[in-house]
């Protein structure tokens, strides 16, 4: 059980005097600062963790340890710091297993962060962004699709994507849901769409 | 462990924060909600970061809607204000046409012509409580008598909302087929090479005008459109979805739907006067989501140029659409 993975973190990834932040504007930052690397970090989670099934509970606890540390104090060098602590989740993780596949020590070693990378270049990006939409949009389930492109198009109000679709107000619920959660995966985890992000791994 | 695992699996609490943000964006929202939502999100950092992360994704989807965005302000009261808006439109546009009690429309014979400029639209209400809506650069004559309702959709595009009436039968004709009504609501589209006839509700018969009797006539059921040609007519179908997007002018609004920027531009041209000319056949096949209003040119250049990331530039009249 040995040294916390909250130690290993604050030393790896917050520097200076930081700052402390309102609750909106911690919210504004973990959406702009961490969220952007939830493909590259899904993907590193995936490549040294053995139980697929724990991936989802494994980001969250790493987002939890971030936004936790954040609100103590904000680190500098975002991406650094989310991939650190999940290096250190992953660490923590293995010693309570007691077994360990032997190639993911070897990348968690060779696991170099380099915090000065540049960010993602924002206009690139949003000039990609409407097809990256469709394609989202596309792998959505036909009536999941069709009540997400009612609302957002359209701009129709629940009830009335009911009435549309002649379905219940409660099936209209359940499939923007459905909906509005695959999105989530989809935008913020397409590999291919953060190239930026993609190419430069880490290990 | 440092913590015990939590309950709920974060996929459970994923779809709990896509629960939370459905119902704030399209069902009714009271303060109560708001309080009872600010609760769960209070409850543990797990829960605020999956709203935080549902929102972020969500609000990205934002740019469907993009071509519109510039006519609303924030979320839930701008839907309201949308179509209220919308509705204004419509009514300032709607023209009520009919003259005397419906006495009068059954003996009334004359022959009349009704036309819209481009961009413009046009309805009619006809005693009896059907309706007619022109869309941009429409026209047709109308006639009535005891006996008949009739009329000659000479080009453009018309929305039919039809009493029906077993003695006095409402026919359209256009491009050599004839269309009767039997208690419906459609669309006659003359405006492309083929005849479009797409219906919405109820039952409608297409037929060949002079040969009423040959194999070139089809009953339309809801979501059919027949496509009629001078040698051809058939008949495919069409998702409720698919049928609204072509309606959508009713409301001025064009949707695109998976269209490419050449589709678009083409639909646009109907309701403007500029021309548009796309410079590059890799553009032209680009696809595009999203609604705009039918006549407002500036914002369809506005998104060409942010989200899709085109050059456009305007010269000798016309907009040229360029990577």
């Amino acid at each position: 059980m040995g040294d916390t993975p909250e130690k290993n973190v604050e030393a790896a990834g917050t520097h200076g005097p930081g700052a402390r932040m309102t609750m909106p504007d911690l919210r504004a930052w973990f959406a702009r600062e961490v969220l952007p690397h939830e493909a590259r970090l899904i993907q590193y989670l995936r490549r040294n963790w053995r139980d697929k099934s724990e991936i989802e509970d494994l980001l969250q606890e790493v987002y939890v340890r971030v936004y936790d540390a954040a609100q103590k104090q904000l680190p500098e060098a975002a991406r650094a710091f989310v991939f650190t602590t999940a290096r250190n989740l992953l660490i923590n993780r293995f010693r309570q297993q007691q077994v360990v596949a032997i190639e993911a020590v070897a990348d968690l070693e060779s696991l170099e962060i380099s915090a000065d990378e540049p960010t993602p270049d924002r206009t690139a990006i949003a000039h990609d962004e409407f097809r990256r939409l469709q394609a989202a949009i596309d792998r959505l389930p036909p009536r999941c699709r069709e009540a997400v492109l009612l609302g957002r198009i359209e701009g129709l109000t629940g009830r009335e994507i009911a009435q549309r679709m002649a379905i219940s107000e409660a099936a209209v619920s359940k499939h923007l849901t459905r909906g509005m959660s695959l999105l989530s995966d989809l935008l913020h985890r397409e590999p291919l769409l953060n190239r930026d992000l993609g190419e430069s791994d880490p290990s | 462990m440092t913590e015990p695992a939590p309950l709920p699996t974060a996929a459970d609490i994923k779809e709990r924060a896509a629960e939370w943000l459905q119902r704030r964006e399209f069902w009714t929202w009271s303060k109560k909600d708001q309080a009872e939502l600010d609760a769960w999100r209070a409850q543990s950092s797990a829960h605020e970061i999956a709203f935080i992360r549902m929102e972020g994704a969500w609000n990205r989807t934002m740019r469907l809607g993009a071509l519109r965005q510039p006519m609303r302000q924030t979320k839930r009261e701008t839907r309201a204000r949308w179509s209220f808006a919308l509705r204004s439109v419509a009514a300032a546009l709607a023209l009520v046409v009919l003259a005397g009690a419906s006495v009068a429309w059954l003996n009334y014979t004359p022959e009349k012509t009704f036309s819209t400029a481009i961009g413009e639209r046009k309805t009619l209400k006809l005693a009896d409580g059907s309706s007619i809506q022109l869309n941009t650069d429409t026209q047709i004559t109308l006639r009535m008598d005891a006996g008949q309702r009739h009329v000659e959709l000479l080009r453009g595009e018309a929305f039919f909302d039809i009493h029906h009436n077993d003695h006095v039968p409402f026919t359209v004709a256009a491009r050599g087929y004839r269309v009767i009504d039997l208690g419906t609501k459609f669309l006659v589209r003359a405006d492309r090479g083929d005849l479009e006839v797409s219906l919405v509700e109820g039952k409608a018969r297409i037929e060949v005008l002079n040969k009423p009797r040959q194999s070139h006539s089809a009953e339309l059921s809801p979501g059919d459109v027949a496509v009629a040609s001078a040698g051809s007519l058939s008949v495919v179908r069409k998702s409720q979805t698919a049928l609204a997007t072509e309606l959508s002018w009713q409301r001025g609004v064009l949707i695109f739907d998976n269209t490419t920027l050449a589709e678009a531009v083409g639909e646009l041209g109907r309701y403007n006067r500029r021309k548009f000319v796309i410079a590059d056949p890799a553009v032209a096949r680009r696809t595009i989501y999203g609604a705009v209003p039918a006549t407002d040119v500036e914002a369809f250049i506005r998104v060409a140029r942010s989200v899709m990331g085109l050059k456009v530039e305007q010269r000798n009249g016309e907009i040229v659409f360029s990577q």
